[in-house]
């Protein structure tokens, strides 16, 4: 019998199975934020055990709330800072160098096809777009993966889906991944890892791959996974050039991370995408989704564009094609957030921050902030928000509020008018 | 090993979310104590506010629940809030990966039961107080109404689990084995 992806990231891994069924990994790379953190780095210290098992593996940045809006967050920082600082853990990304963790470590070059990725993070599952196995975990799992560069998994089962058939315009990896929440639901894929496989993640970017292996924390997966090929070579390349002698021998190489064709599946779905149209949420769960025909004219208070779903340039992109020449609807407000520096200075470049800005939009430094309503965009009760982020759950964006999730299309679509709109009307 | 038991709050919906557990809001906090206040702050039932301040919540030791309990974010605050406020079981009929698992790394139970054990509990009439016997794999439901029998239900506990439980959490565990 063959084996899947999963299963030989974690045959590569495997350093101890306590049961049959639970198996202890080694951890290529810990990430860790200043919210999961901080917690687990004074545990550590009041046991007497503040050491890290490889600082090399270590990378840590500042993102969630920043600059610090309070003393509280300055705390959260300063425990990172000093922390980094003593145990020379080098690729650590302060005020001016950060920006949302699972936007910022995969161009960094970080993740690598074959790779076990931690942190404490949910959507860390956006780094399986590499062919990496990247789950996220709570703060002793990280604390346990900082000091002993290990974490525990229930053995892989693995659910493939296959997206044939081709995107229409207007339509994204985002809408493509609702629409597979909507058909597992919040659990149905619980203790799984998702392959995503076809012809329509092949041509996706690696951006989009990012998008779609996000969101596979929201239908309960462990990890979403991308098979490793020329497009992960090419956005890798500037990184692993000095190991390789070209990009097909790259390709080659991760090749060996391919599940085999006769690797067993606990579930197979296919997916035709070529008849999807964008898609939204509704109430207060990411499968609570529909097409956004079914939405137009749902009034909006905020529009939100960013995240580890959706802040990449890509993404700002797509939302600038709408907003150029255009503004927000009265009594509308607009928060963009470009997800890295390098997203941003690549907008300013492109001329897309300033699009931005003549529609009106507050443009935000990168960070997490009103993603999970901690900062700088945070909605009151009774009011809606059309976001590109990647949960709207009750009070996900402030107690009281309510999150439409959308792409960044549609998310500029709804700041033009004022209302959920169907993108695809200002596209040509 | 600790012992596990106590009053019963029983919470009737599915899908349950970790922000629900605890607002991120109150992410900014650097120790567990600071959860304690609002441990499910945000939890809707039927569309409604939850009572955090309720008698019943107060003197609850024991969460019993439906599917999908503590989904959405990893933040194992959302254990440490239950922990504070001396809850060291959640009883559902499934858990979200991360949060079964933070439950056992920090050496407390989430215990899965069949959906038709969980249906059987949310029908037993009055106040419900639980025993978990880990050697046995068994809990018993027992209600302040004495017309209502006691009702006792097995449950698989994983031996790695088990180990985890015994051992105080994962990070003594790890440390004593890696």
């Amino acid at each position: 019998m063959g084996k899947t992806i999963a299963s030989k990231i974690f045959d590569a891994h495997l350093r101890d199975t306590p049961t049959p069924g639970n198996m202890i990994l080694n951890i290529d790379v810990v990430m860790c934020h200043e919210i999961t953190t901080p917690i687990a780095i004074m545990d550590l210290m009041e046991k007497g055990m503040d050491r890290v098992f490889d600082p090399t593996k270590i990378k840590a940045v500042i993102d969630h709330v920043t600059p610090a809006k309070d003393s509280k967050t300055a705390t959260q920082g300063k425990i990172m800072r000093d922390w980094a600082k003593r145990h020379q853990i080098k690729d650590f990304f302060d005020i001016g160098a950060n920006g949302v963790c699972h936007a910022l470590f995969p161009e960094k070059g970080f993740i690598r096809p074959g790779y076990t990725v931690i942190m404490g993070d949910s959507h860390t599952c956006t780094h399986g777009a590499f062919g990496a196995f990247a789950a996220g975990v709570g703060t002793t799992d990280l604390e346990v993966g900082i000091l002993k560069g290990v974490c525990s998994f229930r053995a892989p089962e693995t659910m493939r889906i296959t997206l044939t058939g081709k995107l229409t315009s207007g339509v994204t990896a985002k809408d493509v991944i609702l629409a597979v929440i909507k058909k597992l639901t919040v659990n149905g894929a619980t203790d799984r890892v998702i392959e995503f496989v076809g012809p329509v993640v092949d041509a996706m970017t690696m951006a989009a791959r990012m998008t779609l292996c996000n969101m596979a924390v929201e239908a309960g997966a462990t990890s979403g996974l991308c098979l490793p090929d020329r497009v992960t070579a090419e956005y890798l390349w500037p990184f692993i050039k000095d190991q390789y002698p070209s990009i097909e021998a790259a390709v080659q190489d991760f090749s060996k991370w391919h599940s085999d064709p006769d690797a067993e599946y606990v579930e197979t779905l296919t997916i035709d995408v070529s008849t999807l149209v964008p898609q939204v949420t509704f109430n207060f769960k990411p499968d609570q989704v529909k097409d956004i025909g079914e939405m137009e004219g749902t009034p909006v208070d905020q529009i939100y564009i960013g995240s580890c779903t959706n802040g990449r340039i890509e993404d700002l992109r797509d939302a600038a094609e709408i907003l150029r020449g255009r503004t927000l609807a009265d009594g509308v407000r607009g928060v963009v957030t470009p997800a890295t520096p390098a997203i941003y200075s690549q907008a300013l470049e492109e001329g897309i921050i300033k699009i931005f800005m003549d529609a009106g939009f507050c443009v935000l430094n990168p960070t997490c902030g009103a993603c999970l309503g901690m900062s700088s965009g945070v909605l009151a009760a009774g009011e809606v928000c059309a976001s590109t982020t990647n949960r709207n759950f009750n009070g996900r964006m402030g107690k009281g509020g309510m999150v439409h999730l959308m792409s960044p299309y549609s998310a500029a679509a709804a700041a033009v008018t004022g209302t959920i709109t169907d993108p695809r009307k200002f596209l040509s | 090993m600790k012992t596990f038991g106590g009053p019963a709050i029983l919470l009737d919906r599915s899908d349950i979310n970790t922000d629900e557990i605890i607002p991120a809001k109150y992410l900014t906090e650097i120790t567990k104590t600071a959860m304690k206040p609002h441990l499910l702050e945000d939890l809707l039932l039927d569309g409604r506010p939850f009572d955090i301040n309720s008698p019943a919540m107060q003197q609850a030791r024991v969460v019993i629940t439906r599917a999908n309990f503590g989904c959405g974010s990893s933040r194992e605050h959302a254990v440490w809030a239950f922990e504070v406020n001396d809850i060291n079981i959640v009883i559902a009929e499934s858990f979200a990966r991360i949060f079964r698992q933070n439950m056992f790394n920090c050496g407390i139970l989430a215990i899965e039961l069949p959906a038709a054990d969980i249906e059987q509990l949310f029908k037993m009439h009055g106040e419900l107080t639980i025993q978990v016997d880990l050697d046995k794999t068994e809990m018993t439901a027992s209600s302040n109404d004495h017309a209502q029998a006691p009702l006792t239900c097995s449950f698989q506990l994983n031996p790695f689990d088990r180990d985890l439980v015994a051992a105080g959490g994962w990070l003594a565990y790890a440390d004593k084995k890696f």
